[in-house]
Order: C-alpha cells, then structure tokens, then sequence
C-alpha cells in the first residue's frame, strides 16, 4: 500500500463532513420527527381518540348542557347584557376540561412509559434529536390530539347553538388548547421527574385534576362557592380558559376579572412548566 | 505515537473514528472513569472488556454523545461531543444495554419511524428497513408487533434499528446479555458479517467468549481505568501462559493444595471453587501433581483465555 | 388434603389456612376454594400501596358531593322523589354519587386492576401455578373489590350522616345494597375484561360508563327526557342502583327495591357465569 490508503486514511475529513451534512435536517426538524412518531403511536387508539373525541361533548352537552339545564329553576349565569343560557355557561368550561383531559392522559403515563416502562426516550434520545426536541415534540403530538378534541367540541357546541357569538366559536377552542398547556406542561415537568411510579398519576388525577374540575366555575359561577374555596378556582386553568371563552362568547358580567388577566395566568402556567419541563428532560437524559 | 500502540501498528496509518485522551467522568466523589486513553481505527473492531461497573458504559455514552466527558480531550469522527452532538449522533449506531424498542408498533413501522429521527425520508426509511429485515432475518415478522418477538430477534431487531442511518460506528453494549447460546451465535454472526464489510465496531462487554469472538483489538478495563490493551492474541500472550490447568480437591482443601504445588506452575490461582495453575504444558503438570500423590476431585486443561488474563491483572473473575 | 407448601409460595399465602370446599363438579378444575389466598394477597398489597391513593377513592365522591349537591343546589330547590315528597338537592345526588362509587370501585378492581395483572403483572400465572384456580383469582378480585368497595361506602355514609343527609334509618341498608350493586358490576366487569386483549380495548369501557353516570338520574330525574329515552335509562345497571340506594337513604323509595335487587342478582349470576366459561376456555385448554 501506498502512503495515501484511500477512503480510510482520508477517512476523518470525509466522515465529519458527511456527519456536519447528516445533522442538518435533525438540528432543524428533530421535533417534529419526535411528534410524528407519537402521533403514529396515537393511532393504536387512534379509535377512542376520535369516538371520545366525539362522545364526550355529546354526553357532556346533553345531559349537563341540556338535561341539568331543564331541571334548573333560575338562571346560573350573566353575561354582559344579563342572564345567558345555561349551555351557554357551560359549554367552554367543558371545553377547556376535555383539553386538559387529554393532557392528563398523554403527560402522565406515557412519560413515564417513554423514560422508564418501555424507554423510548433513550432510543430517541441516542439519535440526533436532542432532549428538548423531545419535549418539544411531544408537547408538539399532544397539542394535535387536543386539537382534534377542541375543534370536535367547538362543532357540536356550534351544532348546540351553544356560543353566543361567531368569535366565541372560533376562538375558544384556541383557549381551551392554553388551557389544556397551562395545566399540562407543568404536569409534563412533574412526570418527567418521577424515578418510580407509586400511585402518583392516581394521585394526580383524584386530588387535582377533579378538584379543578368540580371547583373552577365550571358549573356555576366561582363566586357561588364559600371565599375559602374560591382560590381553587384562582389557579385553576379550567376557570381562566372558561372565562375567557365567555368573556368571547357573551361579554362578561360587570366585576369579572379582565380577559389579559385571565390569559396572563394561563400564558404564565403554560411557559413555567414549560421551561422547567425541558430542564427536567435534559437532566434526565444527558 | 508508536510506543503506545504496540502490536497494532494497523492503527497508525489512519486517523482514528474514536479518540480519547485522560477521559474522566465524575458524579460528584463517585469516579465512573477515572482518565483512559483509547483510539479506534474506521474499520476496526474494538472492544471494551471489564466487569459490570467497571465504567464501559459510561464511556459509551461519552462517544455517544450523551453524556458530557468532566475531563480530557474526546474526539468523535474529528467532532467534539460536547458541541457537535447531533453531528456525532447522526452517525453513529448505538445498541443499548437493555432494548428499547417501540413494543406497540409493528416491526418494521420502527425502523422506519427511527429512521425518521435522522431526517431521512419516508421513502427512503422504507427501503433501507426491507433490506435491513433481510439482513437481521427478520423479514418475514415485518408486520408482528415488537412484543410477539423473542429475545434473540429484538436484540436483532435493535441492531437493524442502529444500522438505518449507515453508521460510521455501530456501538454495542453488552450485545449478547440475557440470550441464549444459539440466539448469541445468530447475533454474533450477523455482526462478523458487518464487521467484513468494513464496518467500525465498538463493543462492551464482561463475556470474554464474546470479546475473543468479536474483537481485533480490546481494552481490559477496571475501575474506571484501562488496565491492559492489545489483540485477545496478544493479552493472552502477555498475561498469561498458554494453557491452564484447573484442578478441584474441595473447598476446603484447595488453599493447602495450592501451597504444596507452587513450584509446578508459572503463577497459580486460588479461587473459592479451585485451582488454577498456569503452564506451558498442562498435561504435563497434571502429570506432576498426580505423582506426588496429590489426587484431586477433577481436572481439566484447557487453553488460556481472557478470563486468565483478567484474573492475573485483577485479582477477580469477570463474572461474579 | 393439602398440597405441600412449595418453597417458592408467596410467604403470606402460607399464613392463610388451605382449605378446600366440596365444589361442584366440572367447576372443580377451576376452583381450588382458595379465593381467600388471592383477597389475602390483595389485601397486603393495599397495606403497602401509597395512602394517599387509598384515600383518594374516598374523596372523590366527597368532592362531587361538595361541588354538586352544595354548589349547585344553591340554584336547584328541592327535589320531587315521589309525587308530593320532596328532598334537597344535596340529599337527592348524594346516594347517586354512592352508587356511582361503588360501580367505579368496582368496574376500576375488576377490569384495569385485573387486566394489567393478567397481562403486565404476570401476577396470575404465579398463581395458577399453585394449586389456586382461575376461579379462584376472579372470585378473590372480586371480594377484594367488594371489601374496599363497603369500606368507602361506610366512609360515604358517614359523611352524608354528618351533613344531616340520611333521612330515615333505613340508610343502614344502603350498605348491603352496595355491596350487591359492586358484585354485579365486578362480576360482569371481571367477565368483559377476559375478552380484552389490548390496553386500547379497555379504554372503550370508559367510553361506556360516561353516559351511565351522566344520564342515571345522578343529577337530575328522567323526567326532563322524552319517554323514549326515559326506558332505555331504565334498563341500565347504574339507574337500577341509583334508584335502589336512594330509596334506602332518603326512606321513601321511588319503586319496588326488590325489583333492582333481582336485576343485580341477574347479572351477578350472568356474570359469573361468563367468566367461569371463559376462564375455562382461557387456562384449561
């Protein structure tokens, strides 16, 4: 052999540029590759994706919208200009809970599953993709499973006459996606940190995200409930995403905190758990 | 340069994929590798040998670009890790420990999906995973999800997996843990076949059957630290005698035994179990043991292997 | 006769006296008339389970309780149980939330708990491996079910007695019925979940009880429904329940509690039925 060995001794000039070319579309597109994946993963359930997607307002809308409607005997609610329809009232309260729903179920196990049960944030994790394009993507994958859900909700709410304005239609699905983020993405940073799995999920679901649900307003005004218990609802996502899609959809009652405040909390959760969720997830795989 | 390779001149004609200069790695007093020097030539298969703790893992993750080095100098296909870890990742394959595929999906939907994670397009992806089924004799489970699959063909399905990218260096950690003999045959024949196609290998591992099977080059790690490093050839060549003669009396008797025959061997080795006693001709020690009326439970020869040299740098067995 | 105690039992199952039962024959394959192993068994396991879990499944119901009877009732006057007997609002949704407890309890104990021990937990296969059953593990589950089930239900009607909810002493009676209404649903919970092979199948049992709770009379009376619907809530399990615990806890019953108690025994005897043919099929190949 000759001084100059072909392929091999050039070898190191050749295999880093070919790795600085490789890196490329990762470095830019990484997230989405990781969002792709779980979306793929999604279709698995894809089924009760789509029918509870569908389902749930259904049920929700009738037999609270309509059937606990009818049995009421004075009006729950005011809006701007007086008493509004009790569906109405409920309908982007309900909303923004199915969104954080789908939060509960996608940021929960499935974090654990990826870090501990089955790993595959290591997989992912040993690619080019790095770990806060991991978070991104699945945050990426659960936006579009709360995204199917909204806009399912904001078609049967439309179909139940239950907005009070065209605007209220369109944008409080958006709301409720914040909503389900403020709620969600510190529960993402909360999960990515749990080393072995005690029942806390369970936890999670019976202590918080029922309290938030059943104390929030979300079936009759916050101000209804004893002082001690209004501040459940003060930092719950489900009362600021339901005050919000009412201030839109029929104006809000004189005294209600104004619409920026509510966004601001709900913009504030949703970027706390956030950065504290990509921390947790470089920590844990670097 | 030379002195430091000696007996793989190979190594100084190219420049290395992999090279590490006083590599340490720390958490917090814990020393998980305590400054190594290693180079890996494109082509050559390297291996890491030392027990389980012994810190080749956590050098794996170093070159994988996963874990950042505390101290020393580490260079990857020419890139440093720490600011190049995508490029590095992007070619590289890496086979972990413990598998971690996607059990809910089909066999080839993750090769495909894995694929993706490199940005290489869905066409592409598919393509390359139907070639890669043939290769890990996997083809006709493409449809099977990942769960139905035994142990032996995830492992292969991993390794599939790690080669979608056409890595410069395939890592593999503990290739063969936990399978069977003939599902560890099956793989180690996959990998010689990469191996003459020219791909760079780097492999751990705390079987010495599967150092000696798959290695051109390796280094006996320990404590964080690289102990020896030569050819399996080599090691043993330096370390420890041609053959081994293992001898049982009991446990009770084997440390007087060892003290009576210590003149018969080379070096001898007292092990809870037995006796080693390391020579040129075993047979022929075996024969001066039986005269001097010494008569133990069994006895075996046998040729010596990585374990010996293990043994005689450590003090310990690979496999406790 | 009692099987030697294999090395490798389970060390708290040996604590437990073997006894077996005559069993009638054909079913003898299947059960050992060990099921308390297995009840032993999950009993241990709640002992070293996080408290705050176990507590869990008794506040929710309290939380509903709150929210529901006491927030909204402040918009609802009394309601109209029997023509010209009225109760309030609390009084009238807090044996609804009982009931719906004791069927989630239940439904939760014998399809999600049972499936990831059948498929995950590998739980079973350690126990069929001993003399126990398949019958055995399902008729233990179950018990385990129920067993928690009325240590709820006690909690429940403790609180309801405190907030003055219990309006005639026949809600001492709304135990037993409790108890009845989770064996009917754990039993045919414990029968569906045989048929489930995949963690995707069980999310449609979700599905299923939503609009069980939702439209059972739990909140509000069939009456505000068309009459159409009105009779397809009345084939339900959970009305069946709703309406029996209700009956029991405010003392006027709003129809014949023998009635919703055969239709629980019905489906006790269909469920258990379902699972002892299809454990057969499953283990006895």
């Amino acid at each position: 052999m000759s001084t100059e060995q072909a392929p091999a001794t050039t070898g190191e000039g050749s295999v880093r540029d070919e790795a600085l070319a490789a890196a490329v579309r990762p470095r830019r597109f990484g997230a989405w590759y990781v969002a792709e994946h779980r979306l793929r993963s999604m279709r698995a359930y894809g089924g009760t994706i789509v029918i509870g997607g569908i389902g749930q307002p259904l049920l929700y809308l009738l037999g609270i919208g309509l059937g606990l409607a009818a049995f009421l005997d004075q009006p729950v609610a005011s809006g701007a200009h007086g008493p509004v329809s009790y569906l109405w009232f409920v309908a982007p309260a309900l909303m923004a809970s199915a969104a954080i729903g789908v939060a509960l179920d996608e940021f929960t196990y499935a974090v654990l599953e990826g870090f501990k049960w089955r790993r595959l944030f290591w997989a992912m994790n040993a690619s080019p993709v790095s770990p806060d394009q991991i978070a991104t993507g699945l945050v990426i994958a659960v936006v579009g499973r709360m995204g199917f859900v909204v806009v399912a909700y904001g078609v049967l709410v439309v179909l139940f006459g239950a907005t009070g304005s065209v605007l209220g239609a369109l944008l409080t699905p958006v709301v409720a996606v914040l909503g389900g983020l403020a709620f969600g993405l510190p529960l993402l940073a909360y999960s990515a940190s749990i080393k072995e799995e005690t029942g806390q999920f369970a936890v999670v679901q019976r202590f918080i995200f029922t309290p938030l649900f059943l104390f929030s307003g979300t079936f009759y005004p916050l101000a209804t409930l004893p002082i001690w218990l209004q501040p459940i609802g003060w930092v719950s996502p489900v009362w600021h995403a339901a005050e919000v899609g009412r201030a839109l959809s029929y104006g809000s009652p004189p005294g209600a905190w104004p619409m920026w405040a509510h966004l601001l909390v709900l913009v504030a959760m949703a970027a706390g758990g956030w950065v504290v969720g990509r921390r947790v997830f470089v920590r844990r795989l670097r | 340069m030379a002195d430091v390779w000696v007996g793989s001149p190979r190594v100084l004609a190219v420049n290395p994929v992999i090279e590490a200069r006083a590599l340490t790695k720390t958490y917090g007093e814990l020393v998980a590798v305590g400054g190594i020097d290693l180079q890996v030539a494109p082509g050559e298969s390297f291996g890491l040998l030392g027990p389980n703790g012994a810190g080749k893992s956590t050098t794996m993750r170093m070159i994988g670009a996963v874990s950042q080095r505390t101290s020393g100098t580490l260079s990857v296909l020419g890139l440093d890790p720490d600011t190049h870890g995508p490029e590095i990742r992007s070619r590289l394959g890496v086979v972990p420990q413990e598998d971690n595929l996607d059990t809910e999906l089909t066999v080839r939907d993750n090769l495909i999906v894995y694929g993706r994670y490199f940005g290489i397009p869905r066409a592409a992806c598919a393509r390359r995973a139907d070639e890669l089924l043939d290769f890990a004799e996997l083809a006709d489970k493409a449809k099977v999800k990942v769960d139905a699959l035994s142990g032996g063909m995830k492992r292969r399905l991993t390794i599939a997996r790690a080669l979608i990218n056409e890595p410069a260096v395939l890592m593999l950690d503990e290739p063969t843990t936990g399978l069977d003999p003939q599902a560890r045959h099956v793989l180690w024949d996959r990998l010689f076949r990469l191996k003459e196609r020219g791909t760079t290998l780097v492999v751990t591992t705390h079987y010495m059957d599967e150092a000696e099977q798959l290695c051109d080059r390796l280094v006996v790690v320990d404590h964080g630290r690289i102990m020896a490093e030569g050819s399996p050839a080599e090691l043993i060549r330096t370390y420890s005698t041609r053959e081994v003669l293992e001898l049982r009396f009991g446990s009770s008797r084997n440390a007087q035994a060892a003290v009576d025959l210590a003149d018969l061997a080379e070096r001898i080795e007292v092990l809870p179990d037995r006796v080693l006693l390391y020579a040129e001709d075993g047979e022929a020690v075996l024969a001066q043991v039986r005269s001097r009326g010494l008569d133990p439970t069994t006895s075996l020869v046998r040729r010596s292997s990585l374990e010996d040299v293990f043994l005689r740098l450590t003090g310990r067995s690979l496999i406790e | 006769m009692t099987a030697p105690v294999q090395g490798e039992a389970p060390r708290h199952d040996d604590a437990l006296p073997v006894r077996r039962r005559r069993v009638p024959r054909g079913v003898g394959a299947l059960y050992a008339g060990n099921a308390r192993a297995v009840l032993g068994r999950a009993l241990l396991a709640t002992r070293s389970s996080t408290w705050m879990v176990v507590l869990s499944g008794f506040f929710e119901p309290v939380f509903y309780l709150l929210a529901m009877g006491y927030g909204l009732g402040t918009y609802i006057g009394d309601v109209e149980v029997a023509p010209g007997r009225t109760v309030a609002y609390a009084a009238y949704i807090a044996p609804a939330l009982l009931a719906v407890s004791a069927m989630n309890g239940a439904v939760y104990d014998s399809t999600w708990n049972v499936f990831f021990k059948m498929h995950f937990g590998k739980l079973y296969q350690a126990m069929l491996a001993t003399s126990i059953g398949p019958l055995d593990v399902a008729l233990g589950e179950i018990g385990y079910a129920l067993l928690r089930g009325a240590v709820y239900g006690v909690g429940f009607l403790t609180v309801m007695q405190v907030m003055g909810l219990n309006l005639s002493w026949t809600a001492l009676l709304a135990l037993p019925a409790l108890v009845l209404v989770a064996f009917a649903f754990a039993s045919v919970g414990m029968a569906i979940t045989s048929f489930m092979s995949t963690f995707q199948q069980m999310d449609w049992i979700n599905l299923v009880m939503l609009p069980m709770f939702l439209f059972s009379a739990t909140f509000y009376p069939l009456s505000v429904y068309p009459p159409l619907l009105q009779h397809v809530i009345t084939a339900l399990p959970l009305w069946h329940a709703v309406e029996l615990v209700r009956g029991l806890t405010t003392g006027i019953p709003g129809s014949s509690p023998w009635g919703h108690v055969a239709y629980f025994a019905v489906m006790i005897a269909l469920g258990i039925t379902f699972t002892t043919r299809r454990l057969r099929a499953l283990f006895l190949r």
